[in-house]
């Protein structure tokens, strides 16, 4: 009996593991860097238009990004959907990412078009969101201390180690940060501030919602996040309250980007031209997710935060974007920040 | 022996002959390549060589050649044996070198790239013909090896050393060769010791100011201390639970069995999660002391405290399960002997019971130091600003950096750590002879503890079962939640969103977030778990009873993988398996393969530790009866190792469904793996469906546990049960 059954997995086992990859025609293999609901309405959508099967996973920005470079020499994944524009733009830099010029792109609103065409037309701009304060109203009231409206208000005592930020090094929100920063004081400034705000945070998270799941469930008072996140929360029924900075703030441009040398290249064109569309796009709102859509005829979420009625900067993506700056920005970050004592 | 010549060569011909040489795009069994059966892609190397231009296969069929005219002159065995390694060293040895050499894009040695010019020599990824060529010839080496008298003249352990050495080697050491290269390469690919210098000497790794001001200590000082403190824990804990086990007449044993097993069988992510909800700052504990005292909720759980207190209850049951086989293979008759002799029995407990156990003590603290290195869950979730390697690992992987040298630097410190925690243990253990499992027979029951020792064990592990049950009945019924602290009311809507089950007119529909991960998930750890036990079983038995040359070295390479940390190994599994010759990304081979290498050092430890007490004259006497080593492993060893195989197969199999940083980077969006998707759920927040699908998986593991023990079985040593209340005097 026992024999039996040992042979019976064996050839079983042996059986699946030679069944190999599945064929490759009529599908596609998606790695999204938004929330995960968003994910997956979005996979089931496209194959609801399409046809095309979709094999969708969600990962931070940061580790689509390693894994990417790791497969480059023979890649997997046929296209990277979301997540914050400062690693597409890196991976656009590195010519991880294949040309492609969407017959959609005059639709977008300009700053999803100026993605494109900083990237060299690698990768382009699927929605923008705005980086602000997330906070936790009930905390706040427990502490008696006034919501957070400014940059200046984030170094007061009244908020030591009662913030979080995630840690640039593994999040594109927190490098979004650093890099407003540098645009709206001035490099120096941007870091003095940030070495007084280190008194501030109890934790550099890993991840860029980290900070605002945090607020959410209490673990902190106030967090650095965009704000759109925060709106999810809200909605989802967490006492979580958003604001932007008096002084101005950067915004992310999420983008999109085909891998280069991608197995399933047409469908990947597909998807791409796709995701563009204004229906696509209002697939966010139905997912619960509050970030500005890239097309222009695309309904703004109700609730979602107007990126017009905010100070916000002229964030140079191109710049800030780029691998060198960077790894410049993050390791003075590491040096002067992230080695002072807690 | 002189069957096994034929097979062997049956296989090299089917490789060369009649299988496909290149890997097929939609796997062997699709046969799609039996129609372009000559074609380009899918000839076998004999029409490849010969119509397809790859005439560098045609040394494998001279290889070939000298194998069957070995095997016809079986009559001189000397040259017949001779001829026989040639044919296997040389065909082996030139299948991987030609492997290596001409790559996807021509010559990948340079003077080669020269000499072979304008020359399309190309070639894609090993096949199905170069896997079985591949094993055929290394058959005939261990033949022609063990013929001409190498390893005691046994054609079995020749076989399996070479063959366990083989696995490792590819499957362990080369990617990891592979990335620690990488540590002294600048990013552009080419040799540079200085920048090697400078990573490895950097202030963050070691600098000491934490002890003399407030700043923080460097991560490899951080991952010692936490290190050091966990194994110790760990292995008193184990201790005490096997001891009250085995010993007592404790009424509850197989409760307190169950409640050790399981932290190891959730998720890593779960037990730091589980912590949260219970000491967070939103937390039910600061919650009620806020309520009754006043004081205010702080942070305090996150940093060293909480990541060792999550260490602790993920890592005790390992050492529980390795000592407890120990404890169990303690013969009663030595202490018997003891008490025989007027010893009381505190002093035959700590003067014969415990160094008897010596192995076991030593094997758990090691173990519960190189897990606590390498684990990179519950620092992640926990540690706050306490920063060790694994974590700053993870870091400059996955960060916006991608600085892979750095990673390769930080994984060489681990790896040194690791080899330094091995090499004291057998220090410590000596060469003493821990012998009790003997052919003679006894029948004693094993000794009562002393009552310190007992009140020692009660009092250390009741309360720690106690706090561990609290644990997870906080975490299961936050399933059941809705918003955990927040909105208290029940509900099954996490269940139903996670396995939800529709009917349609086809038939059902599983419509349930949790049915791909989890399906995948089951069927590749069913397939790992034997293939990690079998072959850890099989190395640690050949280690602990076979004197060969290269023993250590083949010790410490099946140790390898185990305390190189997760992530190195993945993103190793990626950068050497993406390219041909071996191309294994995106497939389900390359997680079961990652699943296996990564589990296998317990059950070779495990193995080790019970081959240690069974004494050599049981070998001898099945080889004095004429059984040859196959046999002998067969039909006496492997039965009394059931409790290693027991522990060897439970824990690859839980291991296989609850690791998570090994294989972050191998999941595709075909094979997506249940803790990589709850770590999804975790990290956005979505608590319910995580606990949920948390608590499901942990059900359908403890389901499977007592099902590998009523299959595999106990082992029946002759002795009647622990004695109840039995007083010893004096």
């Amino acid at each position: 009996m026992r024999a039996y059954l040992t042979a019976a997995s064996a050839v079983a086992g042996v059986a699946f593991l030679a069944a190999g990859p599945v064929a490759a025609q009529g599908n596609l293999t998606v790695l999204c860097s938004v929330q995960a609901e968003w994910c997956q309405a979005v996979a089931t959508e496209f194959q609801k238009a399409s046809g095309v099967k979709v094999a969708i996973v969600q990962k931070g920005s940061g580790e689509v990004f390693a894994q990417i470079k790791a497969e480059a020499a023979n890649p997997r994944t046929d296209l990277w959907f979301g997540g914050t524009g400062d690693p597409h733009l890196q991976a656009a830099d590195e010519q991880l990412s294949e040309v492609y010029r969407s017959p959609r792109l005059a639709e977008l609103h300009d700053w999803a078009q100026k993605q494109a065409a900083d990237s060299g037309y690698r990768t382009v701009g699927i929605y923008a969101g705005a980086l602000g304060y997330g906070f936790n109203s009930e905390l706040l009231a427990k502490k008696k201390i006034a919501a957070p409206k400014c940059w200046a208000d984030l170094i007061k005592p009244e908020f030591k180690n009662e913030v979080q930020v995630a840690n640039p090094n593994s999040s594109g929100t927190a490098y979004t940060m650093i890099a407003s920063l540098v645009q709206i004081m001035g490099e120096d400034k941007a870091f003095a501030y940030m070495k007084a705000l280190h008194a501030s945070i109890n934790t550099y998270t890993k991840s860029g919602t980290g900070p605002i799941k945090a607020v959410a469930r209490g673990e902190t008072t106030a967090s650095i996040s965009f704000m759109h996140d925060g709106i999810t929360e809200a909605v989802a029924g967490f006492p979580v309250g958003v604001a932007a900075p008096c002084e101005g703030t950067g915004y992310e441009v999420g983008s999109m980007s085909i891998v280069k040398g991608a197995r399933n290249m047409e469908n990947a064109k597909k998807f791409y031209d796709w995701a563009l569309s204004a229906d696509a796009q209002a697939v966010g709102a139905k997912a619960k997710q509050f970030q500005t859509p890239s097309n222009k005829a695309a309904p703004l979420p109700p609730g979602a935060p107007k990126l017009d009625e905010m100070k916000l900067i002229a964030y140079d993506f191109k710049k800030y974007g780029a691998s060198a700056e960077r790894k410049r920005l993050i390791d003075k970050w590491e040096k002067d920040i992230n080695s002072l004592p807690k | 022996m002189t069957r096994a010549t034929p097979v062997a060569l049956a296989l090299v011909a089917a490789g060369l002959l009649v299988l496909p040489w290149y890997a097929q795009q939609d796997g062997l069994l699709g046969f799609g390549w039996l129609r372009e059966w000559t074609g380009r892609d899918a000839a076998p190397a004999l029409f490849q060589a010969g119509d397809h231009g790859k005439v560098w296969l045609w040394p494998l069929f001279g290889a070939f050649g000298c194998g069957v005219v070995g095997w016809r002159r079986s009559g001189d065995r000397a040259l017949s044996a001779s001829l026989l390694l040639a044919a296997g060293g040389f065909g082996f040895g030139y299948l991987l070198l030609q492997g290596f050499a001409v790559g996807l894009k021509g010559p990948t040695i340079g003077w080669l790239a020269a000499m072979v010019g304008d020359a399309p020599w190309r070639q894609f990824a090993l096949g199905a013909g170069a896997v079985a060529a591949g094993a055929g010839f290394l058959i005939l080496l261990a033949l022609g090896i063990a013929g001409r008298g190498g390893f005691g003249g046994d054609a079995f352990v020749t076989g399996a050393v070479l063959a366990v050495a083989t696995a490792v080697g590819l499957f362990a050491f080369f990617p990891v060769a592979k990335v620690l290269v990488t540590a002294v390469e600048s990013q552009a690919g080419a040799l540079d010791l200085a920048a090697f210098w400078q990573r490895f000497a950097a202030p963050k790794i070691w600098s000491l100011e934490c002890l003399s001001s407030a700043r923080r200590c460097g991560v490899a000082w951080n991952t010692i201390a936490l290190a050091l403190a966990v194994g110790a824990g760990t292995t008193v804990l184990g201790l005490a639970f096997a001891l009250i086990a085995t010993r007592t007449a404790f009424p509850a044993k197989r409760i307190l069995r169950l409640l050790t097993v399981l932290p190891i069988i959730c998720a890593p992510f779960v037990i730091g999660l589980g912590l949260i909800l219970v000491f967070g700052q939103a937390g039910i504990v600061n919650a009620a002391l806020e309520k009754l005292f006043g004081v205010q909720p702080t942070r305090w759980i996150y940093g060293f405290q909480g990541v060792f207190l999550a260490q602790l209850f993920a890592f005790t049951p390992i050492a529980f399960l390795i000592l407890i086989g120990v404890v169990e293979g303690v013969s009663p008759s030595f202490e018997e002997a003891a008490a025989t002799l007027r010893a009381k029995p505190g002093t035959v407990f700590a003067s014969v019971s415990l160094p008897l156990m010596r192995p076991g003590l030593a094997n758990a603290f090691l173990v519960g130091f190189i897990e606590s290195i390498a684990d990179f869950g519950n620092p992640l979730i926990l540690g706050g600003n306490f920063g060790v390697l694994s974590t700053e690992i993870y870091f400059a992987v996955v960060g916006a950096q991608y600085d892979q040298g750095r990673a390769a630097t930080l994984g060489l410190i681990l790896l040194a750590l690791a080899l330094a925690a091995f090499v004291a243990q057998r220090r410590f253990l000596g060469r003493a002879s821990y012998v009790t499992v003997a052919g003679k027979g006894f029948g004693g029951g094993a000794a009562p503890m002393p009552g310190w020792a007992k009140a020692m064990s009660y009092g250390i592990a009741l309360p720690w079962a106690a706090f561990t049950l609290l644990l997870y009945a906080m975490v299961l019924a936050g399933g059941f939640v809705e918003i955990w602290g927040r909105d208290n009311s029940l509900t099954l809507r996490h269940y139903a969103k996670a396995f939800e089950v529709e009917w349609s007119a086809h038939g059902p529909i599983w419509s349930g977030v949790a049915w791909n991960s989890l399906s995948t998930t089951l069927a590749l750890a069913a397939v790992a778990a034997p293939l990690t036990a079998a072959l850890g079983l099989i190395a640690g038995w050949l280690i602990a009873r076979k004197e060969f040359p290269g023993r250590r070295l083949f010790e410490f390479a099946t140790m390898l993988s185990f305390a190189v940390p997760g992530t190195v190994i993945g993103v190793a599994y990626i950068l050497a398996f993406n390219v041909p010759p071996i191309e294994l990304t995106g497939t389900a081979l390359i997680i079961v393969l990652c699943f296996v290498f990564r589990n296998m050092p317990v059950g070779v430890r495990a193995g080790i530790a019970a081959v240690a007490q069974l004494d050599k004259s049981l070998d001898e006497a099945s080889a004095t009866l004429g059984a040859r080593g196959g046999t002998t492993f067969a039909r006496i060893v492997l039965p009394l190792l059931r409790p290693a195989a027991v522990a060897a197969l439970i824990y690859s199999f839980i291991r296989a469904m609850t690791t998570v940083s090994a294989v972050i980077f191998l999941v595709t969006a075909e094979y997506d793996l249940a803790t990589a998707f709850i770590v999804g759920r975790v990290v956005n927040g979505d608590y319910g469906v995580a606990i949920a699908y948390s608590s499901a998986l942990t059900a359908l593991m403890v389901l499977a546990i007592v099902a590998i023990q009523a299959l595999v079985g106990q082992r029946r040593l002759g002795r009647r049960a622990p004695p109840v209340p039995a007083r010893a005097r004096a």
